[in-house]
């Protein structure tokens, strides 16, 4: 019970129930309905899925700049390949394939020729970018050809799960998609080597490697993770929007990092869950959408998710400096 | 035939010369002391010998075979264990967590197998119970004493059947009581027939446990004799130069 309270991802679940209740209260037929659930729901599971790719990469003491990026490439790259006429399932596989080959360039880049990850990551960020405008020939792709219908299903498609009155509750393709891979990420952090190690290389890089723990190799692999996260999102938020602009994932990677660090990623390495990602980002979303149905400006939503960030991570601190 | 042999074993850092022709020899059921200044070569020596990098010159020989350690996985699987100066533990994972990091017990079926967190914390705690020491298996090693952080070092030893054990100062951070449990174990391991190599900067201690004592001071060995033909004012000597050679 005290190691449950001591972790941050769980004062932040308590701060996002906390939110619920109060706009439940505030605005019973607005914020408290299916509908609205719905949308928030899925809104923030494109960043969850991204913030479970970066809370392994932060956990091992890198960062990765370029998922936003990669989610504007693979955007493209499933674009280009349906509008080719090729199948759903074909895009969808040329799509991750993008993702894993961007994380495995970063993650060579980091582990073998040993580049500080936020400078590896910054310069993909710009070349992705700018790959992605060069395949798109700068025009945005919304012909799918045949394969178009079902690859939208995939991304915008929901399951129905209770029925009452008028209304109906409903989880989308992407919510039932970041709970899955929340629980396999939470699995491998806690119950294999893999996740272990992660965390090892984190919290002592030397002491890791002087161990045995095959260091470079799974720094690799935490990179590519975080590209084929980002992939994933990009995947789903194409296939919700029906239509690949190059320009997707613009300034996304804040936003998962941030996720992430809400939900108890240390930026220094060696901490961070896969439950934290996923609070991390619902806080965030739910945090704009209180604020939006409250009339608050909409340029002020950034101010607020920046003092709740800077609040978890000095909360942390405290509690940190309070446990030592 | 010694089971560990160095023989002109040198190592360079660009123009530092850390170690220079070093020769030096350990047997079953020995322990050697190993001492010398500050910037001696004493940790250097030992980071050769478990395979953190290869030696610039000189050979490292294995019960006469030669050995090339790319990296120290390669030599504790030829039985080397170290405790390091430092410990090299992560703060952020369990005592059980570190002991067993890198030769993790795992469990299950098939090509599916996950970390056997009961059998790492029940091993674990039964090596700290060996070393007479109340460090507990679940504990995160960021809220130990000194003395707890170096059981988990030293318990990491004994987990294969080692037959060369490095330690560098493993009784310098620790309680009078548990510097005393450490030379035990020291001693308990010589006579199970290991061959020990102790660092350390504290004399009575290597006068304590050891049968022979080697000096080194600016990456020479200047001496190498049975402790029964030395003092401490000798070893002292050397150490500061003040003896030359012995």
């Amino acid at each position: 019970m005290q190691r449950l309270m001591a972790a941050q991802a769980f004062w932040v679940a308590v701060a996002l129930l906390a939110i619920c209740v109060v706009m439940s209260y505030l605005q019973p037929a607005s914020f408290a309905t299916p509908e609205n659930f719905y949308n928030i729901t899925r809104n923030f599971s494109f960043i969850g899925i991204m913030a479970l790719g970066m809370t392994a990469v932060i956990a091992t003491g890198g960062i990765d700049l370029s998922v936003g990026s990669i989610m504007g490439l693979v955007a493209v790259v499933c674009g280009l390949t349906l509008e080719a006429g090729y199948p759903w399932w074909l895009a969808i596989i040329a799509g991750l394939a993008a993702g894993f080959v961007v994380g495995a360039i970063n993650g060579v880049l980091v582990a073998y020729i040993e580049l500080s990850p936020f400078v590896v990551t910054l310069g993909m960020l710009s070349v992705a970018r700018s790959v992605a405008v060069v395949l798109s020939g700068n025009r945005m792709i919304y012909n799918f050809g045949p394969g178009g219908p079902a690859f939208k299903k995939f991304g915008s498609g929901e399951v129905p799960i209770w029925q009452f009155g008028e209304h109906t509750l409903s989880l989308s393709n992407p919510l039932i998609i970041l709970f899955v891979l929340t629980v396999i990420f939470a699995l491998m952090l806690k119950m294999s080597a893999w996740g272990r190690h992660i965390l090892a290389i984190g919290g002592n890089e030397h002491a890791a490697l002087l161990t045995g723990v095959p260091v470079r190799r799974v720094k690799v692999q935490a990179y590519v993770v975080s590209g084929m996260a980002a992939a994933l999102a990009g995947i789903l938020n194409v296939g919700w929007s029906g239509s690949a602009i190059n320009a997707l994932g613009t300034g996304y990677e804040l936003l998962a990092i941030s996720a992430a660090v809400i939900g108890g990623a240390n930026l220094m390495g060696g901490e961070g869950s896969a439950f934290g990602a996923f609070v991390g980002a619902a806080l965030i979303y739910t945090i704009r959408n209180a604020l939006l149905m409250e009339g608050v400006d909409s340029n002020w939503q950034g101010t607020f998710v920046g003092l709740f960030l800077i609040s978890a991570v000095y909360l942390g601190k405290i509690r940190g400096a309070r446990r030592d | 035939m010694p089971i560990l042999e160095l023989q002109g074993v040198s190592k360079h850092f660009g123009a530092i010369h850390a170690l220079n022709a070093v020769d030096l020899s350990l047997d079953h059921g020995e322990v050697l002391g190993l001492m010398g200044d500050n910037g001696a070569g004493k940790s250097t020596l030992v980071k050769v010998i478990a395979g953190n990098f290869p030696p610039s010159g000189g050979e490292v020989r294995l019960d006469g075979v030669a050995q090339h350690f790319h990296k120290p996985v390669e030599a504790r699987q030829k039985g080397i264990e170290v405790v390091y100066q430092d410990l090299a533990l992560c703060n952020n994972l369990t005592a059980a967590a570190n002991v067993f990091l890198g030769r993790e017990i795992k469990k299950g079926f098939g090509g599916l197998r996950w970390l056997d967190h009961a059998a790492m914390a029940r091993r674990a705690g039964q090596l700290f119970t060996e070393l007479k020491s109340e460090t507990r298996p679940r504990d995160l090693v960021r809220q130990m004493s000194g003395g707890q952080r170096q059981a988990v070092a030293i318990a990491r030893t004994r987990l294969s059947k080692a037959n060369i054990v490095l330690m560098d100062e493993p009784t310098a951070a620790i309680s009078v009581r548990q510097v005393a449990e450490v030379l035990d174990l020291i001693r308990r391991l010589r006579d199970a027939g290991l061959a020990i190599m102790l660092i350390s900067h504290r004399m009575p201690d290597v006068f304590d446990v050891c049968d022979r004592v080697a000096v080194l001071r600016r990456g020479r060995k200047v001496a190498d004799k049975k402790i029964k033909s030395s003092s401490p004012e000798e070893v002292t000597g050397l150490i500061t130069g003040a003896i030359q050679h012995a």
